[in-house]
């Protein structure tokens, strides 16, 4: 006789008294070997005690394998003691990796056919949570025959059970779908429930079922009437909703059944908008069979009417106290935002006041919600909120609402200066957690907007002064400085106080975000290239910038010392271009990287550049002649538009053929000039993927007898537009009909600001100097709106 | 529903439900990540996570923490009266129900658990009738122990 073994309960104890992992493992070691004996000597009377030992002894985390052989002893057996054991220890220690599990196929069987209530009852349950495809094939039948058992125990059983054999083996759902319609009709809420589960996997898996299946749509709006009016029966209901298990997953089916169906839909409107209105909303069960109402009436066709009421319902859930419910109703407004967006917008106030939840994933979901409802008339209000936001958002929130505020900036900004100034802010907040790209977005933006400049660059200065530990907002600042520092010197703008800024201070700013170790690589590049255009906007001498250039052609980051070194021979050598490569940039389309790509590479493309000409100080002035005549067009001199190409642009005239013949011009040509045989033309086009630019070339024609020489024609536009003139073809056009001379000029007006051009002829021909100056008249309306 | 798992504030499972096919491996590694990251949660937190591709329900009763994994189709709010229903059956039927209980009737836990849900799916909405099932099943097993213990009385005997 083996020696009386532990029972469970007193092994629990054992274990339970155990002090140390050490302690615990070696009495659990000496149990095991003992049920391993036990098991070996084949003692049936105690198998089924040995068996849940080890079963807990598993859950502990300790290996049981060799019980799996015991498991299926158990389950052979004519008790009922083990048969639960043995079922038990199936299904914890036997999945379908294990090939022993078909090897219960058979017991099961069995058990299915022959098997009291109770035994069915293990059955079934063990086939539906652990068995195979294999499985599932060989039963199938077993099951089926089940379904129409009189005893509503085993039938609810078998049904779910048909359930599982479905997922794992599809085919098999020409089985179990013909008895479906039938067991609707039962008034078990167990076989009902089944049935309603198996049905409701029948048409996810296959659109056939689907359609076969909306016919049964007008008797599950019937059941779920009847749970809902006819008076709750204590069994079933939980605080006074009738059965909401049974509810929600009716709801569920119908959700599946109505979608994309008209017909279907519009016959369960009415129950859908009972339901909304008469659950009892005070504890949870009736809120789980609202929320399920609510997923149904969006996802099916319903009624306008009927979404707002289920839009209105999530706006209730989100002041409720409980916050499961606030949780659920903000994933689901999420969800919702795109396609009732009006509806959703309602409840705006609501939703920014979850912004404050504690609890992160909720605040998370505020965050997207709100993000998602800026538009163009609430965006100052929301940007507000945002903001405020972003200065007490837990950490990981930072990055989203910060790239949130400035995309939705980006988007909605009703005015330049508002939008620089948000951009501001967000990287003063959270300089850290911004995009990579909102450097360059925010030099884009501020670069565009001249009427900005002076405000831009004393913000930054002052930002910048306060902490230069922001990368982003130290790039930003950097450039700016760089670019407007005779702005910044000024020190008149009317926007802000104004600050008494010296040269010294700025530069002495310059040179600390240089040497400080917070500095990214880039963020010292673009300090020094500051430094560098600071050279042509200062007044003082150079000296001390010349310094620091110099010490960092020994820097050790081999991007700044190539850098350093270029500015140094800029200064040494090349002092005379100085100027012209480091000039304020030209306005920036916002076409995209491309164009700023551009536009950074204006120091680089000086040295490529061939067909910039040499800048020349008497064209300059001849040209301010030509402007002062123009209607209270006198242009700045400052901010001339170059004559010259701006070498970045030069760099794209380079890549196209710079003779390129234009494409077609819708626009008709002009003829604004004749004198004895020498004809001017111009013909106009507008590229339609930049609206603001306007290409006009200028063609000179000779039919007279002798040559025209040193052909050279200026031109001259009123302040608000910006015109580019390319070098001409040629200053020769040979007599009778020779090859014309062809000029591309290029004007950008952003604004549509009405056109007018002035011309400046200057020639030789027969002898003679010819010059002409005149206002071109009739340009065509299409050149300019 | 993929799975259930009952724990408590140390982290030592009580109760593990699979209903998804897996080996002892992984359901090793994702009940101890799973341990972790719901323990980690504060008091006040809702009851609702997202957790790899799956939604997290969980709710703390006295020293143990019900934690169960749903799709993305399903109702996060009823399972929260899924988890409560199994605790009303396990109150019920222990008589205010503590975690010893289910320490040292583990086999118990299972066999109510198992009235309630089939293959991961509600199966019967009455309390009455789950416990009744219960009581039945434990009555027949009583019966069939009673009748082995006299044989091997009756034998002693001869």
């Amino acid at each position: 006789m083996v020696a009386p073994s532990l029972k469970l309960q007193d092994l629990i104890e054992e274990i339970r008294g155990a002090k140390t992992q050490a302690q615990e493992r070696e009495v659990i070691q000496k149990e095991c070997a003992h049920i391993r004996a036990s098991f070996r000597d084949g003692d049936p009377v105690h198998r089924h005690r040995q068996l849940a030992k080890l079963l807990y002894v598993h859950m502990l985390g300790y290996p049981a394998h060799f019980g799996q052989m015991e498991c299926l002893k158990l389950i052979a057996s004519s008790r009922f003691t083990d048969k639960r054991v043995g079922y038990l220890g199936a299904m914890l220690l036997l999945d379908e990796r294990h090939d022993a599990h078909l090897l219960i196929t058979n017991s099961i069987k069995n058990d299915l056919s022959q098997g009291i209530q109770p035994v069915q009852g293990l059955a079934l349950c063990t086939l539906s949570t652990m068995g195979s495809a294999e499985m599932c094939r060989d039963l199938a039948p077993e099951v089926e025959k089940l379904l129409l058992q009189p005893s509503p125990y085993v039938r609810k059983k078998a049904i779910l059970t048909a359930v599982h054999m479905i997922r794992k083996v599809p085919e098999l759902s020409s089985v179990f779908l013909p008895p479906c319609v039938h067991l609707l009709h039962e008034r078990h809420h167990g076989i009902l429930l089944g049935t309603i589960t198996l049905i409701t996997e029948l048409c996810e898996r296959s659109p056939a079922a689907l359609r076969h299946f909306r016919k049964v749509v007008p008797q599950l709006v019937q059941i779920l009437r009847t749970l809902v009016t006819t008076g709750y029966s204590t069994e079933h209901s939980i605080s006074g909703v009738s059965d909401p298990f049974l509810q929600v997953q009716i709801l569920h089916l119908l959700r599946i059944l109505g979608r994309n169906h008209e017909e279907s839909s519009e016959t369960m409107n009415d129950l859908l908008a009972q339901v909304a209105t008469n659950t009892d909303t005070s504890r949870n069960a009736g809120n789980a069979v609202l929320f399920e109402t609510v997923l149904t009436i969006m996802d099916i066709h319903s009624a306008a009417g009927l979404r707002v009421l289920a839009v209105n319902i999530l706006g209730r859930f989100l002041l409720n106290s409980d916050r499961n419910i606030r949780y659920v109703a903000l994933t689901s407004l999420l969800r919702l935002v795109q396609s009732d967006h009006s509806a959703v917008q309602r409840h705006r106030p609501t939703v920014v006041d979850c912004l404050q939840e504690t609890d992160a994933s909720l605040s998370r979901r505020a965050l997207e919600l709100s993000l998602a409802l800026v538009n163009s008339s609430n965006v100052r209000a929301m940007m507000q909120e945002l903001q405020a936001f972003l200065e007490s958002c837990p950490p990981d929130l930072r990055a989203d609402c910060a790239s949130g505020i400035l995309l939705a900036a980006e988007r909605f900004a009703p005015t330049k200066r508002w939008h620089i100034d948000t951009i501001l802010h967000v990287l003063t907040t959270a300089g850290a957690h911004v995009r990579d790209d909102a450097v360059a977005n925010l030099t884009q933006l501020i670069g565009g907007a001249q009427e900005l400049h002076a405000y831009s660059v004393h913000r930054l200065y002052n930002a910048l002064a306060e902490d230069i530990s922001q990368q982003p907002l130290v790039q930003v600042a950097a450039w700016c400085i760089g670019e407007y520092g005779d702005l910044l010197l000024e020190g008149n703008c009317e926007e802000i106080e104004p600050l008494q800024v010296d040269e010294e201070e700025v530069l002495a700013l310059l040179e600390k975000v240089l040497q400080s170790h917070m500095s990214l690589p880039a963020t010292r590049g673009y300090a020094l290239t500051a430094l560098m255009k600071l050279s042509t906007r200062l007044q003082g001498d150079n000296n001390r910038i010349r310094q620091v250039v110099s010490i960092y052609r020994s820097c050790l980051d081999v991007e700044l010392q190539q850098r350093a070194v270029e500015y140094d021979t800029l200064f040494r050598k090349y002092d005379h271009m100085r100027a012209a490569i480091l000039e304020k940039m030209p306005l920036v389309e916002r076409d995209g990287p491309q164009a700023d790509e551009e536009a950074k590479q204006s120091k680089e493309a000086a040295q490529l550049s061939e067909a910039a000409p040499a800048p020349t100080e008497p064209q300059a002035s001849q040209l301010l002649d030509l402007l002062d005549l123009l209607d209270g067009a006198s242009g700045d001199a400052q901010h001339l538009p170059p004559l010259d190409p701006s070498p970045g642009v030069a760099l794209v005239y380079l890549l196209d053929l710079p003779c390129a013949p234009p494409p077609p011009a819708p626009i008709p040509d002009l003829k604004v000039f004749e004198r004895e045989g020498v004809q001017l033309n111009l013909s106009f086009i507008r590229p339609p993927e930049n609206p603001a630019l306007l290409l006009i070339t200028i063609t000179a024609t000779n039919s007279s007898e002798g040559d025209v020489t040193n052909f050279i024609c200026q031109a001259a536009v009123p302040k608000s537009l910006q015109l580019q003139l390319q070098a001409p073809s040629g200053n020769t056009v040979p007599a009778q009909g020779g090859l014309p001379i062809t000029q591309l000029f290029r004007i950008l007006n952003p604004n549509k600001a009405p056109l007018r051009l002035k011309l400046r002829l200057t020639y030789n021909h027969f002898h003679q100097s010819v010059q002409e100056i005149f206002e071109v008249n009739n340009l065509p309306v299409e050149s300019w709106q | 529903m993929q799975f259930m798992l009952l724990f408590s504030r140390q982290g030592k499972l009580r109760l593990q439900k699979w209903y998804v096919p897996l080996s002892d491996k992984e359901k090793k590694k994702i009940t101890r990540e799973l341990v972790q990251t719901v323990l980690a949660r504060k008091p006040k937190m809702c009851s609702f996570l997202e957790w790899r591709d799956l939604k997290i329900v969980y709710k703390r009763y006295a020293s143990l923490y019900f934690c169960c994994a749903i799709e993305d189709q399903d109702n996060e709010l009823i399972t929260l009266e899924i988890i409560h229903r199994y605790v009303e059956l396990l109150d019920k039927y222990f008589g205010s129900v503590c975690e010893l209980d289910i320490i040292f009737n583990f086999e118990k836990a299972y066999f109510i658990l198992d009235e309630f849900l089939l293959g991961g799916e509600v199966q019967e909405t009455s309390k009455k009738n789950v416990l009744k099932a219960i009581e039945q099943a434990d009555l027949l097993q009583e019966k069939t122990e009673y009748h082995s213990k006299s044989f091997i009385g009756f034998k002693k005997a001869y």
